[in-house]
């Protein structure tokens, strides 16, 4: 294949180049975690800067190129040709696209510099408060006004802004809301923080972004947006306590009894808690109303009974390393505790 | 003091081979052929675990490789493809290529020459040696605190690593030191530093960068290593101590580390483009001045790295205008290489499609460079895999791009024989192809949410489709170096011999045999201009007569010696000591070891 049909081609390669940016774009639907369909203001404010980087790289890119591609079609050595002209550079020029290429980027920083103040603000006090923790490798979530403590399923009521002040109880990790507010590191002793108003509702994923030891990419979580009535009833309901089945007139089914007696016995209090209120000092996700998530095991896996049963069975198995250990249980107990936390509604 | 003075072999005697001439060498060309050789077989490993990563990552939850091997991988990937892959090939250019270039018959520090090449390689086997026992450095090239404490990562792993990089800082440095004098002191005759090829200028720059950010990274693993060792508190949050002190440390060496990467890259295209182009250097006084320009910005911009830390606005604002900053050198040097083949007669020879491969891969690393130095935009990007798309743009597609271009270009100076045009053009094209299927697609990938360094990722996030094409991108990548390596194994049979001047080169090293006598020119060279032997054509009126071998008989040339090795032996003992916990009997040996080596260097006749 000759130069010259290479680069023939090209106008054709460009549109189908133009083609596939498009689609990509649109494809953007497809990808749940997706950066580039923002739902938020926080979100819309990166953006906007990302957008109009992307756009000034294109044209950048497109010309530059271009000129390389161009001059390599045009230039390409032609037998017999004289010896080209022993030009040594060009003063005006030089100048000039030293210059051309500072005002474009006076043209990202200005916005850039606007948007770095704009998302520095804290938001006042009638933001929703809530605290994330990090973990080796889940995430805990705090919303002190509302007595709630809870793991791995952040909640926010939709046009109401959200304070996320952020740290961690071990190594960075950091804390990141794809459709929401980008990510921020969470650091021992030091608190972090991004703010977000949800204006969509959905339930999205987001992960650790900051590398932080062996199980770094099963640590997932979701974010539950939700209008604020259904917000607020998740609250309420966050705040009854959960199910009681040791009472054997009132319940009369054995399995979710063997559950909740196994939940004791097998020594999960001893890591996880089943009350809403805070409980400081144990080291697992607190469970209560964990039969409502809609995911277990950090985000990543969907909050059924086979994979209930899967993770119970042993932990390790899906997520080596992970604190809880293989309490080697038999397919019975895992039943009933799969009945049992499932029913905690 | 009494010296023997030892003459160069005349040129009908064989140069001695064998592995103890190989030990003993201080010629700069064949330590550099020892650091070419060492840095591709390594350069070689790091491609394999990168082929190993993507394999796993073909498929969602894909369980080829567990978690912790995972690990281990893409933090050996990216430790050896910076230190022991694309430094050490840089450095074999530096060796090989700087003293010819300026004319002179060695390195102003022979004995020290080879002494880093010792150190580099023992550093290089340190850090892999992690994986005889599983136990290769896993907290990711950057290492970040507090997860490399002891409490988080209790293993051997990170010891390693620390251990490791230590050592190959001393290689760094006293080569810094040794090519830093090099060409201050023993450029020839005439050629003042507006008359060296571009090359040792970007190459110069670049021992500058190494003089003063290997410190940073060597205080900041001493730290690590005493909090590891001795139980300091230096990033020990429970004891008082920051973690981020470990990132800005890091990262005041990690930024300009990355123009150590590219500005050797930067040289040897700049190199090529004219001579294949049959034109000089476009705007040569605006290449140096901004390769020097980028270089001091370089240790302005190291918090870039750290825009989701919360720095606050300020840091952030100022951060990011002198990142975008740079973009105006960058720009400079880019439109200066389309300059030099605007107007040109330009010849499609491998070296050249490579060094324009580069040109076109650097500006796409560059564009999606200034998206991330606007920290909203960052905010997003930041640890996800448009990241890795971005660096592997200015790396693989400017680093080693620039490195194969200068593989392929002085291939015949260094071996006297000549490459396969056409395999070399078939590695070209695989290498492009298999390239940007590997890295364009990173670029949807990380804007739609996939992080980096998950060992896997969950079928519903729909990140399969992209990551398969990848990894079949990356299986052709591997398969142009297949190519390359058939190349060199043709080559080395077939014995075709090269000329002097095979391109018709610009500079000096053109003008003596290929591959070089031991003293390289048989007479001094005096210098009239830049681009030194078009200058000589110029005059001479056309093409100078192919040069003969000669008798070195009357060359002073330094002697062969062990003692180089020795030291570097006892700098590695010394530090080696120190790998789970402190062991005094081997430190102190290797304390001995270094003394004898230093000791013994001092006093023997230098020749």
């Amino acid at each position: 294949m000759s130069l010259r049909t290479v680069v023939g081609r090209w106008p054709s390669r460009w549109m189908l180049l133009a083609v596939v940016a498009v689609a990509v774009l649109a494809c953007a639907r497809d990808y749940p975690q997706t950066t580039l369909l923002p739902r938020s203001d926080f979100a819309h404010l990166l953006d906007a800067t990302f957008r109009k980087t992307v756009y000034l790289a294109a044209i950048v890119f497109v010309l530059v190129e271009g000129a390389l591609l161009f001059a390599i079609w045009k230039f390409r050595a032609r037998p017999g040709a004289p010896e080209p002209a022993q030009t040594h550079g060009n003063t005006t020029l030089e100048i000039v696209w030293t210059m051309i290429p500072a005002v474009i980027l006076a043209l990202i920083a200005v916005p850039t510099v606007r948007t770095i103040f704009r998302t520095a603000t804290k938001p006042g006090p009638e933001a929703l408060q809530v605290e994330v923790i990090g973990h080796q490798w889940w995430w805990e979530f705090r919303y002190p006004d509302l007595g709630i403590v809870t793991a791995n399923e952040l909640h926010v009521p939709t046009g109401r802004t959200v304070n996320l002040e952020m740290t961690t109880a071990d190594v960075i990790h950091s804390f990141w809301l794809p459709q929401f507010a980008g990510k921020r590191d969470v650091f021992p002793n030091r608190h972090n923080n991004l703010w977000f108003k949800a204006e969509v509702e959905g339930n999205y994923p987001g992960q650790c972004a900051e590398f932080c030891g062996l199980q770094h990419g099963r640590m997932a979580y979701r974010i539950v947006a939700q209008p604020p009535e259904a917000f607020d009833a998740w609250a309420a309901n966050f705040n009854t306590p959960g199910p009681d089945y040791s009472d054997t007139t009132k319940s009369p089914d054995p399995t979710l009894r063997q559950g909740q007696q196994l939940f004791t016995a097998k020594g999960c209090v001893g890591c996880h808690s089943l009350n809403p209120p805070v409980t400081p000092g144990l080291i697992g996700p607190n469970l209560h109303h964990i039969g409502s998530r809609s995911y277990i095991a950090a985000g990543t896996l969907k909050n059924t009974d086979e994979n209930l049963a899967k993770w119970l069975h042993n932990p390790q198995a899906w997520k080596l390393g992970v604190l809880m250990p293989n309490l080697q249980l038999k397919d019975d107990e895992v039943a009933a505790l799969v009945a049992f936390l499932r029913s905690n509604q | 003091m009494a010296t023997t003075v030892r003459e160069a072999p005349p040129s009908h005697e064989p140069e001695p081979t064998g592995l103890w001439s190989w030990i003993t060498t201080v010629d700069h060309k064949r330590i550099g052929i020892l650091y070419g050789a060492t840095a591709f077989f390594f350069f070689l490993l790091g491609g394999l675990e990168a082929l190993i990563i993507r394999l796993q990552l073909a498929k969602p939850e894909n369980t080829l490789v567990s978690a912790e091997t995972y690990n281990q991988l893409f933090t050996m990937h990216g430790t050896t493809m910076i230190f022991l892959g694309v430094m050490p090939l840089s450095a074999m250019f530096f060796n090989y290529m700087i003293p010819l270039q300026i004319g002179a018959r060695d390195v102003a520090f022979p004995r020290l020459n080879a002494f880093s090449y010792w150190v580099f390689l023992l550093g290089g086997l340190i850090l892999n040696s992690g994986w005889l026992i599983h136990a290769a450095p896993n907290g990711g090239w950057f290492g970040y605190a507090n997860l490399t404490s002891k409490q988080f990562s209790p293993g051997l792993n990170i010891d390693f690593w620390t251990v490791g990089l230590q050592v190959l800082g001393v290689a760094s440095l006293a080569a810094a030191v040794n090519f830093f004098v090099t060409i201050i002191n023993l450029r020839a005759k005439g050629m003042k530093m507006m008359y060296m090829p571009m090359f040792v200028w970007m190459s110069f720059i670049t021992q500058m960068l190494l003089l003063l950010a290997f410190p940073v990274i060597t205080v900041a693993l001493i730290l690590l290593m005493i909090d590891r060792t001795f139980g300091t508190h230096f990033y020990v949050p429970s004891g008082g101590g920051d973690p981020i002190l470990w990132q800005h440390l890091f990262w005041i060496f990690g930024h300009p580390e990355v123009y150590i990467l590219i500005l050797p890259a930067f040289g040897i295209i700049s190199e090529v483009l004219p001579v294949f182009s049959r034109k000089p250097l476009f705007g040569y006084a605006a290449m140096v001045f901004s390769g020097a320009f980028i270089a001091f910005l370089g240790f302005g911009v190291w918090s870039h790295h750290m825009f989701s830390t919360g720095m606050g606005p300020f840091a952030d604002a100022f951060f990011s205008m002198a990142t975008m900053l740079i973009a105006v050198p960058t720009g400079v040097k880019i439109f200066n290489w389309i300059g030099t083949i605007w107007g040109g007669q330009l010849q499609f020879k491998t070296p050249m499609l490579f060094a324009l491969g580069f040109i076109a891969m650097f500006i796409m690393g560059g564009l999606s460079g200034v998206m991330h130095a606007s920290p909203p935009a960052d905010l997003q990007q930041t640890d996800t895999y448009f990241i890795v798309a971005h660096f592997h743009y200015v790396l693989f597609g400017g680093s080693i791009f620039g490195l194969t271009a200068g593989a392929y270009y002085w291939w015949p100076k260094m071996s006297g024989t000549m490459l396969d045009e056409k395999l070399g053009k078939v590695h070209f094209w695989l290498m492009l192809i298999g390239f940007n299927l590997t890295f364009f697609p990173m670029h949807f990938l990380g804007l739609n949410g996939m992080p980096r360094r998950v060992y896997t990722y969950a079928a519903e996030n729909n990140f399969g489709f992209w990551n398969l094409i990848e990894t079949v991108g990356s299986l052709i990548l591997g398969l142009s170096f297949v190519v390359f390596l058939v190349n060199i194994w043709r080559t080395m049979k077939s014995k075709t011999p090269a000329p002097a001047d095979p391109w018709n080169g610009a500079t000096l090293e053109w003008s003596i045999p290929s591959p070089p006598q031991e003293f390289n020119f048989a007479e001094e060279p005096v210098v009239h201009g830049r681009d030194a032997l078009w200058e000589a054509e110029r005059l001479a009126g056309g093409r100078v007569p192919e040069p003969q071998r000669v008798s070195g008989k009357g060359i002073h040339m330094p002697n062969p010696s062990y003692w180089p090795a020795v030291a570097a032996l006892g700098v590695a003992t010394t530090l080696v000591g120190f790998i789970g916990g402190l062991h005094l009997p081997v430190s102190l040996t290797g304390v001995v070891i270094l003394f004898l080596g230093v000791y013994r260097w001092a006093f023997e006749p230098a020749g």
